[in-house]
């Protein structure tokens, strides 16, 4: 295993450690979605979807 | 006196919310030439895909360790420009690797082009609609924490199918993260532009990167 793999793993691990306790507290303490409020994520994200494989059949 | 009060404290609000708002996109547009001209640098120099990884943890240094610290005070300004630094000299590593195919230049420009149409749309999406996407924080921030695990469990497996299913999750939740930070400067969750921009701006580099991944592995060019 080169040192790249040893590097990117650690990075992560440290990255992961880090995060971990954010991502418990902003679960805890998030607000809940009201009504419409997925759809409203959903579709912009749709529409980036479709252009990503617009983009991917362009090149 | 009641009335004026209730009067004007929306207004201040609203004002106080925009200036955070012009502050971050002045900071974020000049940290992304910034980060551009470093790139062209790296590139310049020829720098190695070593040169990455050893930029990205120079730059998680300083957002984990120096940037909390500064994010108050002028010297967080120096702090963002080192971080968007050093963040764009590593990127001129993984740039140099698709120069090396032949049609490398137009997959960089595609994925520039790609990133930009996407921040763009998002942005202006969240500023338009004034919707609150602060519910998003918590699947957010797991749905990262999820995919940190799968990227460190694909550095040992190197599945290239895991490959490509982690930049395309990596976009979808980036652009989450773009709606999540601009409704947060939007409704006064985020009031400090340094912090704002950082955010941004690390959505922004991770879509490039990961669009560039994807364009890179379908442009059907090894």
């Amino acid at each position: 295993m080169d040192w790249m793999k040893i590097g990117s793993a650690l990075l992560l691990g440290a990255m992961i450690i880090f995060l971990f306790p954010r991502a418990k507290m902003m679960l805890k303490h998030s607000p809940k979605a009201v009504s419409g409020d997925w759809q409203a994520v959903l579709l912009p994200l749709a529409a980036i979807i479709g252009f990503i494989i617009l983009l991917v059949m362009s090149v | 006196m009641y009335r004026n009060q209730t009067v004007v404290r929306p207004a201040e609000s609203a004002l106080a919310t925009n200036k955070v708002l012009r502050n971050t996109y002045t900071l974020l547009s000049m940290t992304m030439l910034f980060s551009a001209a470093m790139a062209a640098i790296s590139v310049f120099v020829e720098s190695g895909p070593g040169t990455y990884l050893i930029s990205v943890m120079g730059a998680m240094g300083l957002i984990w360790l120096v940037l909390p610290r500064t994010a108050n005070s002028g010297a967080g300004v120096g702090v963002v420009f080192a971080i968007t630094g050093l963040m764009g000299f590593g990127l001129g590593g993984v740039l140099n690797q698709y120069l090396a195919l032949s049609n490398g230049s137009q997959l960089i420009m595609t994925a520039m082009g790609g990133t930009g149409v996407i921040f763009l749309g998002l942005s202006a999406y969240a500023l338009t609609t004034r919707r609150d996407f602060s519910f998003l924080g918590g699947m957010l921030f797991v749905g990262m924490l999820v995919i940190l695990v799968a990227a460190l469990a694909n550095i040992f497996l190197d599945i290239p199918a895991m490959t490509l299913a982690i930049s395309s999750v990596i976009i979808i939740l980036m652009s989450g993260f773009i709606l999540y930070d601009t409704s947060r400067i939007i409704h006064g969750g985020e009031t400090n532009y340094i912090l704002a921009t950082v955010s941004l701006y690390l959505s922004i580099y991770n879509i490039f990167i990961s669009l560039l991944q994807i364009l890179g592995a379908l442009s059907g060019d090894d």
